[in-house]
């Protein structure tokens, strides 16, 4: 069997929402396991529960039925406070919109984490954040505040915040939507550089090109897999960055 | 999160609204210092009627004749006029907590010397009476026992009657001034006390020997009062109880009958002044509250405000681990932040009017220091008491549907 250390298990999780008198059911019994080290795209269209899947994955909500094992850990069962302290040691959260605090220079937005983490005091929240922000090729823009920073900058500073506490699996919900094609290459190549170095990172899109760069694509229709194929062909994000017509500056 | 942390996460968040953080804090601002100047005020006013009272002797004791009916009991004149040579000497000779005693025997009417003239009130009264009002002769000296005997027309006058008969500053020692038809050597000046706290002037008085105005101004045999000094404060309701079997013997009242005098100590006025000034600062006090109470509505209308506004950033802080628990720390401490931060101010500008009200207004106010405690705590109070609403609210939030708040 596969020898590699499962991160996320999903066993026929479902979730129902009640609207008025009516029942919808987002997730309709969905199993998968995620194994460290993958890089898996979660697509579907609108509608088709990616973003219901995406709450249960990252301990936002838990499933009316079924079973979710979060690096060994069931979720199913905890309350509030505990799926807050699993999603601040186990979870990096990269968003759209980059989600970063109003006038607040990066280094403070990287080590937010980690204010809630009392194992950490200031000085060593501070080192993590900057070689967070390192890794993410932002060290020289450490006391740059969100509004002075470019919308590439601003989701590379999101990406570092979603390392800091070194989690278990990066979730990416829509993290290319905001930029423009050149700067979504460059974060995806930023993804694919964390994939190298061994991140487990689950990426849900609605963009189907992004999936070429990924290792895994699991597709949502209706509140059910699809599909779901490993990609042996990952192109890389690097080359498509240097193949697209040079910036032009004028 | 730690305190410190949440402190800074308070501080860096009004500081990123300073207008409107102030403006919130203003409330608090003018409330506790409204709260701080009325205790001021009031606790000024208690002090200085205090000293006012004392710079007449805190051992005073009054004897007054006819019965302590307070509210309006028709009296018999003749039981006005139960204080006697008698009862006088027997104080003198028995009473065993009493220092020093004086009988008082008051007339108003007119002072005259060439002319000049001014209207005053001729207090007869014992040497004794000197000491016992706590008076200072500046310059002559006070008339004698012998006097007293011989009835002699002699007087000591206060600052306020030196004034207006020797507007020229001339010596007033040795001249002759006529107080109704009666002519008086005056022998000695008074040392001035001012006003007192009724408005008063203490010093508009001329004071002769008892026998002098019995006998020659007002022609009578009884006493308007007695004024004792007991030995000591403490001793003051010793003093009393004994002045009242002393004053019951001498009028030989039998055990069935009430007392024909009262006594009043000086205490005993300080006490009901005290109280009285008491209530007045609660009313003021509680007046000022009610604007505490407001601005404490305001923090929480701000930190409900604060709080949707926020609410991104509340699904963000969520969503990296957060609890409930960390969000509605982190709103409290905001608004126990600003309340606090609004108690120094006042409590700095309640210091500022009190000052203020010292130096240019002239009305005495001393801030109790508990006042200052007091506020302090208040102002913790009503930032937990009206950031709870808001804290809660904001950790109750639903962080999938916070994330996407736009």
């Amino acid at each position: 069997m596969d020898a590699r250390k499962v991160v996320i298990e999903l066993h026929d999780v479902r979730r129902n929402f009640i609207v008025g008198s009516e029942t919808v059911h987002a997730l309709r019994g969905i199993s998968f396991k995620i194994y460290e080290g993958e890089f898996v795209t979660i697509m579907g269209t609108s509608g088709s529960g990616k973003s219901t899947l995406l709450n249960q994955l990252g301990c936002l909500d838990t499933p009316t039925s079924g079973e979710y094992l979060l690096d060994g850990i069931s979720v199913r069962t905890m309350k509030r406070s505990q799926r807050a302290r699993l999603r601040n040691r186990k979870i990096g959260f990269v968003f759209q919109n980059y989600n970063l605090l109003a006038k607040t220079t990066a280094v403070e937005n990287v080590e937010l984490p980690l204010m809630y983490n009392s194992e950490f005091n200031s000085q060593q929240r501070r080192e993590a954040a900057v070689k967070a922000l390192e890794a993410v090729g932002l060290g020289d823009r450490l006391e740059h505040k969100s509004n002075q920073m470019s919308g590439g900058q601003m989701q590379r500073v999101a990406i570092a915040r979603a390392l800091v506490n070194n989690p278990a699996v990066i979730l990416a919900d829509e993290a290319t939507g905001n930029l423009d094609t050149r700067t979504s290459f460059e974060v995806l190549v930023l993804f694919q550089k964390l994939h190298a170095e061994g991140r487990t990172i689950i990426f849900v899109t609605h963009n189907p090109d992004i999936a070429q760069y990924s290792s895994r694509n699991i597709v949502l229709r209706d509140g059910k897999i699809r599909e779901d194929v490993q990609n042996n062909n990952i192109l890389s994000a690097a080359e498509a960055l240097a193949a697209l017509p040079a910036p032009q500056d004028d | 999160m730690s305190i410190a942390n949440l402190l800074k996460v308070a501080l860096k968040a009004i500081l990123n609204n300073k207008a409107r953080s102030f403006l919130s804090m203003l409330g608090i601002i003018i409330g506790v210092a409204a709260v701080i100047v009325m205790m001021a005020i009031g606790q000024g006013s208690k002090e200085s009627i205090h000293k006012e009272l004392s710079t007449m002797g805190t051992n005073l004791l009054t004897i007054r004749p006819g019965a302590d009916m307070r509210g309006g009991v028709r009296l018999d004149p003749s039981a006005m006029q139960t204080l006697k040579q008698a009862d006088y000497e027997a104080i003198l000779s028995e009473a065993k907590f009493v220092k020093k005693a004086s009988p008082e025997v008051t007339t108003s009417g007119q002072a005259i010397i060439g002319s000049n003239n001014t209207t005053s009130t001729c207090y007869g009264e014992s040497p004794d009476y000197i000491s016992i009002k706590l008076w200072t002769v500046e310059s002559g000296q006070c008339f004698t026992e012998e006097d007293v005997k011989k009835s002699a027309k002699v007087c000591l006058i206060g600052k306020t009657v030196v004034n207006e008969l020797f507007p020229n500053g001339q010596d007033p020692i040795g001249k002759t001034i006529r107080f109704k038809t009666i002519p008086f050597r005056v022998i000695g000046v008074l040392k001035g006390k001012g006003y007192n706290n009724w408005g008063m002037d203490q010093d508009n008085v001329i004071i002769a020997p008892y026998t002098t105005v019995m006998k020659r101004l007002s022609a009578q045999t009884h006493f308007n009062s007695i004024v004792c000094s007991a030995l000591t404060e403490e001793l003051t309701d010793a003093a009393i109880e004994d002045l009242k079997q002393i004053l019951r013997r001498s009028h030989k009242l039998k055990e069935s009958d009430e007392d024909n005098f009262t006594i009043r100590s000086q205490q005993e006025f300080m006490d009901t002044m005290s109280s009285t000034m008491d209530t007045i600062t609660i009313i003021l006090v509680v007046a000022a509250a009610f604007s505490l109470l407001v601005a404490g509505i305001g923090i929480m209308n701000i930190m409900l405000v604060s709080v949707t506004e926020r609410t991104k950033e509340i699904g963000l802080r969520m969503s990296v681990g957060a609890r409930g628990l960390d969000i509605s720390n982190q709103f409290l401490i905001e608004s126990v932040t600003i309340s606090v931060t609004g108690g120094v101010l006042g409590v700095l500008l309640g210091g500022l009017l009190t000052w203020a009200c010292n130096t240019w207004v002239g009305y005495p106010a001393v801030i109790p220091m508990w006042s200052v405690i007091v506020s302090f705590a208040v102002c913790v109070l009503i930032g937990i008491g009206f950031g709870y609403i808001p804290a809660q609210k904001a950790a109750r939030m639903d962080p999938i549907e916070a994330i996407r708040y736009e």
